[in-house]
């Protein structure tokens, strides 16, 4: 596609930009058809990056690529790269270990380990990291528990298994357990999808708070919370990534027919 | 709310143990590797061996004759003995797989009470019962009471084998497909047991034709309760009220034999009845489970 940007385009562009995560060339295949056609995108450090476009579209296919979470899915393959602080995590299977600590990921359905407290869930990455210290592993489980707003309603029942808490409980609590590692990168598949407005409301002010220091990438069908949260914005429509700049540019001023149809909701 | 700085001293407790973490990986991995080698390894000798023994002695003669006189230049063949096979095997599914697989739904969709209970509980002590007894049952129920033995007899002892195998592998099959499966279809207005023939079984499918190939694996190789049931025979079927053979009884029929020509007969018989339990085994995967994707044609999974 002719208008595909590699880079967000911006109307300021003085500083030199920091990039996170750059993804090049990435196609995505399920059983042999193309998910995911080339696919380059890069994402600045310390913004949020929405990624829009209809169903089945590849958004998250792309972003399970980020991480080499797609590959685990049966008959399925990436090539491309995917460069975190410029070191490729498809180089060799470590480095997807490696890297996968300092990119959290929250998926779309709310998945807490089954056979795990509440407490357990969030310090579960704790202890794989090594961290034995106990007051520290309580610090981050109150702290990470206070950011998706849940410590409140939780913090008398911390023993308590994560299945017991109700849908959009546990999607916070999947959140607090990859916010609980640190890390430096959130892929967030459509966090939202099972809250009820209040707690969206709050996942999206923490979201914001977070972006002071994480690279945020979010895949989203609600346009409106893309518009509210977003620095950046990826239209992706048919497996190629149509346009990418500025989330204002994108949904005010957009220079693809297709991605005009799209935020003006004539399809979708 | 954590602040940056209280992120940075959390940091500074995580350890960078990748290299140690990668180590046990490795292990477990090497572990988890030589396991299946261990356990390939016996198979792999037992198969070879049968094939070296058996093949040999593979003939048309000696898959269609019955067998020739003891110690004589015609050692005949084991034709019965497989006849009688595949009539148990085809006999005991008749009436092992449909209660075994109504038992299972009973015990999965209605058993959740204290009935159920008992009958899983004593299901569970009947797959463990050892086949001789069950073998000597159906002597006493089957042979004493009409007086002779014969291959309903068998048909009795082996269905009682299969069943309890059925049952739970059924069961259990089910209980993995999702509840919001059953809810869908309850939502539509669709009659229970439409939802458990239409949508419950054909998710479990694949558990299912596991578990009844498993039940027919185990039923082909049982010698003990035969003896008491079918009790052998040289001829080919002649009437359900008649004594019958069976491969697993003419190999050990065989196998007791002081002539080298009827060990060697046992071996090719036996070869035989691997051969008749994997092709069963791989028709009905292909039958049943063809249809789906993503290489799923010869899948040895339970649940679906």
């Amino acid at each position: 596609m002719e208008t595909l940007t590699k880079t967000p385009i911006s109307y300021k562009s003085a500083e030199e930009p920091r990039y996170k995560l750059i993804a090049e060339n990435i196609v995505a295949t399920y059983n042999g058809i193309e998910a995911v056609k080339n696919v380059s995108m890069k994402f600045r450090e310390r913004a949020v990056t929405a990624l829009i476009g209809p169903s089945g579209c590849g958004k998250t296919t792309f972003l399970r690529c980020l991480n080499r979470m797609h590959e685990l899915s049966k008959g399925a393959k990436v090539v491309g790269k995917v460069l975190l602080d410029g070191q490729d995590l498809y180089s060799s299977r470590e480095d997807a270990i490696i890297h996968r600590r300092k990119i959290g990921m929250v998926f779309q359905k709310p998945n807490p380990f089954p056979t795990m407290s509440i407490y357990d869930n969030v310090a579960a990455g704790l202890k794989l990291n090594g961290v034995r210290d106990k007051k520290i592993i309580d610090q981050i489980v109150q702290g990470c528990l206070e950011m998706v707003y849940l410590w409140d309603e939780v913090k008398h029942d911390l023993k308590k298994p994560g299945m017991s808490l109700s849908g959009g409980q546990q999607q916070r609590l999947c959140i607090a357990r990859a916010l609980a590692i640190q890390p430096e990168v959130l892929l967030m598949d459509e966090p939202a999808s099972a809250l009820d407005p209040i707690a969206t409301q709050k996942i999206e002010e923490m979201i914001n708070e977070l972006k002071k220091e994480y690279t945020i990438i979010i895949v989203t069908h609600n346009m409106q919370q893309a518009v509210r949260i977003s620095d950046y914005t990826g239209f992706m429509y048919l497996g190629d990534l149509v346009e990418f700049g500025e989330t204002k540019q994108i949904f005010e001023n957009p220079r693809n027919e297709i991605t005009a149809k799209y935020v003006q909701g004539q399809f979708g | 709310m954590i602040t940056i700085e209280q992120r940075a001293e959390f940091r500074k407790h995580f350890r960078n143990n990748i290299q140690s973490r990668l180590v046990t990986d490795r292990i477990i991995k090497g572990i988890v590797f030589g396991c299946v080698a261990l356990a390939i390894i016996p198979l792999g000798s037992i198969l070879l061996e049968v094939i070296r023994n058996g093949a040999p002695v593979l003939s048309i003669d000696f898959l269609t004759q019955p067998p020739g006189a003891v110690g004589s230049d015609q050692p005949g063949g084991i034709g019965p003995a497989i006849q009688g096979t595949l009539l148990l095997i085809g006999m005991s599914s008749l009436v092992g797989v449909p209660i075994g697989v109504l038992g299972g739904i009973f015990l999965s969709e209605y058993g959740n009470n204290r009935f159920g209970h008992a009958i899983r509980f004593f299901n569970d002590v009947l797959a463990e019962f050892p086949t001789i007894v069950i073998g000597l049952f159906a002597f006493v129920v089957i042979v004493l009471t009409l007086g002779y033995f014969s291959i309903i007899a068998g048909m009795f002892a082996l269905s009682i084998i299969m069943l309890p195998i059925i049952t739970r592998t059924t069961e259990e099959s089910l209980k993995l497909v999702p509840v919001t499966y059953r809810e869908a279809g309850y939502a539509l207005g669709i009659k229970r047991w439409t939802v458990i023939f239409r949508i419950l079984l054909t998710s479990a499918k694949s558990g299912l034709i596991t578990g009844i190939m498993l039940s027919v694996a185990r039923i082909g190789g049982e010698t003990a309760p035969l003896i008491f049931t079918i009790l052998g025979s040289s001829d080919f079927f002649t009437g359900f009220d008649q004594p019958m053979d069976a491969l697993p009884l003419r190999i050990w029929r065989l196998s007791l034999l002081p002539y080298d020509t009827a060990t060697a007969q046992g071996w090719g018989a036996a070869l035989i009845l691997i051969l008749i339990v994997l092709s069963l085994n791989i028709g009905m995967r292909y039958l049943f489970l063809r249809k789906r994707g993503g290489g799923g044609r010869f899948r040895i999974t339970t649940g679906g």
